[in-house]
This record gives C-alpha cells, sequence and structure tokens, in this order.
C-alpha cells in the first residue's frame, strides 16, 4: 500500500476526521507527558534552566525527519504528495518574532495552551480564550496587510532546494546539528544551575 | 479564585520546578525529554504517513473563528479573505475540519497523560511575585499575539516549527528562528512574571 494513505484513497474523508482525532490524542498525550502542560516549564526553556522544549523539539523533528527520509527512500511514503505549506519568508518572519514573544508573555503556544487546559491550567484556559481574540483582530486588519502577507514568496521550497544540496546531506546535517544542540544544552543547564 | 491561590501559595514554595505541583497532586516526574520527543516525533510521522500532512494547533482556531463570524454576519466573513477559506462553499461546516478534530484528541490526550501522572490540578500557573489576576491578563494578551503571529506566518509552533521543520521546509525553519529569537529578545523584560 502506497504512502500517504489518504491521498491514494485508502479511507475517505470521514474517517480521516476518526483519524484526526486519535493522532490528536497521541500529540496531547506526548505534549503532557514532556511537562508542556505547564506554563514555568514551557518558558524555562527561555531563562536557560530547562531546555526540555528544544530537547523535545528537536528530537521530536529528527524523529520524524528520518522516519519519511527512509519510508521516502524505501518507495513507500511519496514525499512529494506531503503538504508542505509555500514560504513566504518576510511574514514568517515577522510573525515568528509575534509567535516569539506572545510566548513568553503567555506562557504558552496555541497547541501547548489545550493540554494545560485540559489539566486545570487557569492560565491555559486564559490563553485559549485569547486565540479568537488575536485571530478574529488578525482578520479585521487582513486586508491592509495583504501585500505583507504575500511578500517574500518562494513557492514551495525545502532547505535543500535552497542550499542545492542533496536531501540526505541535509539530514545529516540536522541530525548533526541537533546531537551539538543536545550536548550544548546540557552544558548549559549545568552552569546555570551552578550560578543560581 | 480563592481556592486556586490556596493551593498555589504551597503550589510555587517548592524550589525545584516540579517540586510544587508534585506537593499537593501526587503528581509523577516528567517523562524525560528525549523520550516524550520521539514519542512525539513518531506521532508526527504516523500523520504524515496516513494523511499526508502533519500537525497543528492555529489552524483550528482559524475555522473556529470563521464559523463564530459567519454564524454572526455571514456577509463580513465571507467577504473576508482570510476567514473566507475556512468557509468554504458553505458544503462542508466549518467545524468539520482536519485540525478541528485533531485539537479535540489534543484536549483528550493531555488530560488522559495528566490523569494517569495526576498531574491534573487547578492553579494558575505563574512566578512567586505576581498576582492571579495579572498573570490570567497576561496570558489571555500572550494568546492573542500568539494567534495573530500564526496568522501572519501561516502557523504555530506546531504547524510551523515541528511539522514544517521535520520536512526541512524553509519557511518553517524561517519562522521557528524567529520564534526563538522574539522569545529571547523580549524574555529579560518579562522575567517578574516567572521569577
Amino acid at each position: 500500500m502506497p504512502a500517504p494513505f489518504y491521498k491514494y484513497g485508502a479511507f475517505g474523508d470521514e474517517t480521516s476526521l476518526v483519524i484526526a482525532f486519535v493522532i490528536g490524542i497521541g500529540f496531547g498525550f506526548f505534549l503532557e507527558r514532556a511537562g508542556f502542560g505547564s506554563a514555568r516549564k514551557l518558558v524555562s526553556q527561555f531563562y536557560l534552566n530547562d531546555l526540555a522544549v528544544f530537547k523535545v523539539m528537536f528530537t521530536a523533528i529528527v524523529t520524524a525527519m528520518l522516519g519519511v527520509t527512509y519510508l521516502s527512500w524505501m518507495g513507500v511514503l511519496d514525499l512529494s504528495l506531503v503538504y508542505l505549506t509555500p514560504t513566504y519568508l518576510w511574514p514568517q518572519i515577522v510573525g515568528g518574532l509575534i509567535l516569539g514573544v506572545g510566548f513568553v508573555v503567555g506562557g504558552y503556544c496555541p497547541g501547548t495552551s489545550v493540554a494545560s487546559m485540559a489539566t486545570g491550567r487557569l492560565d491555559g484556559l486564559a490563553f485559549a480564550l485569547g486565540l479568537p481574540a488575536g485571530t478574529l483582530l488578525f482578520a479585521e486588519v487582513f486586508p491592509a496587510l495583504r501585500g505583507f502577507y504575500d511578500s517574500g514568496a518562494f513557492g514551495v521550497r525545502t532547505l535543500p532546494d535552497t542550499l542545492s544540496l542533496p536531501y540526505g546531506v541535509v539530514v545529516f546535517g540536522v541530525v548533526l546539528m541537533a546531537l551539538g544542540g543536545f550536548y550544548g544544552a546540557s552544558l548549559l543547564e549545568r552552569h546555570v544551575a551552578k550560578r543560581q | 479564585m480563592s481556592s486556586s491561590s490556596d493551593t498555589l501559595t504551597s503550589a510555587w514554595t517548592g524550589a525545584g520546578e516540579q517540586a510544587g505541583v508534585r506537593e499537593h497532586a501526587r503528581a509523577a516526574p516528567y517523562t524525560n525529554p528525549y523520550v516524550a520527543g520521539i514519542g512525539l516525533g513518531l506521532v508526527l510521522l504516523a500523520a504524515f504517513l496516513i494523511m499526508g500532512r502533519g500537525l497543528g494547533a492555529s489552524g483550528a482556531v482559524n475555522a473556529f473563528v470563521a464559523w463564530i463570524v459567519h454564524a454572526l454576519a455571514p456577509a463580513h466573513a465571507t467577504n473576508n479573505a482570510f476567514l473566507a477559506d475556512y468557509i468554504g462553499d458553505g458544503s462542508v461546516h466549518p467545524l468539520k475540519a482536519w485540525l478541528v478534530f485533531e485539537v479535540l484528541g489534543v484536549f483528550v490526550g493531555a488530560l488522559l497523560s495528566g490523569l494517569l501522572a495526576h498531574r491534573v490540578a487547578f492553579v494558575v500557573e505563574k512566578g512567586p511575585h505576581v498576582a492571579n489576576g495579572v498573570r490570567l491578563l497576561m496570558a489571555f494578551v500572550g494568546g492573542a499575539t500568539m494567534a495573530f503571529g500564526a496568522a501572519l506566518a501561516r502557523g504555530c509552533t506546531s504547524g510551523q516549527a515541528l511539522t514544517g521543520g521535520s520536512m526541512l521546509n524553509l519557511g518553517s525553519w524561517a519562522t521557528m528562528l524567529a520564534i526563538f529569537g522574539g522569545a529571547y529578545a523580549v524574555a529579560w523584560f518579562l522575567r517578574w512574571q516567572w521569577r
């Protein structure tokens, strides 16, 4: 059976919603397991005393990236059928900066606020209530932002395309970067713990 | 709020990051970050393999807002280019969307994990020197800020950083680096909320 299964018509839209729910359960389960239902745990990343956000995120990225790469090499998964958000560099950089500010102001990100709310965090609930407010504000100013929103358009573009390097070389580079990052994170945590 | 402040007083006297929660709820320690990361990565891989798409969160909020606006002021919603995408031609309910069902799952999965680890507690997460009301207001403002940023960046930490990051998507890596950059740039000014 070739993958992605859904793209090859293995099941319909109704079934895909059941799968969405089940995959969501796995997502929420591991977010909470990692401690990401707690704002204090999450923001510790930005005060350098606990770098779990970096460790969990990059372990997940490397795991999924290696899985996708090997499944594609084995001819099981057609990578061209996996959805990639097109790149709009400028709004994505500015949007990312705003996301980062909101992370430290609010203590969560959209996904982790759902996990925190589910485990009773009242600040997680307040954060989740703020989400539709921000989206509504964005929608109202969208006509004025339209030009910027569509700027820096590169289409569907990957790092290997951009760097003109083979896919496997970039994968290997990301793995090395992650391993170096994990080692650096453990040194940094020890350094910060000693200073406090 | 008085009952939660009582729990909080005992909750945040512990020095360790988890000590407070553990005190009042027999909470189990968090899973090793590398083990949790592998679990999260395998869930993401399953989404790629089964669906041909990754995880997300802010997209569900967009669908929710589109639905509310459409219910209250249909013409206003369909005339808005951002919201109209989530309403479509009206043949499918805006909430009958993949990300909406995924986010419902996130709630259930997190609750399940929290219950198993005795971590479910009605508390406000904050530093010891900030009032509950201030913290809740900051959380609301932070949520609104992140939703605005996610709309501009075409995705949040889930859809861009995690999902697009593992697919080596150029825009996702730019977004991810900017998220860390933005957060570190303001962390020092907001330390009163957490320290």
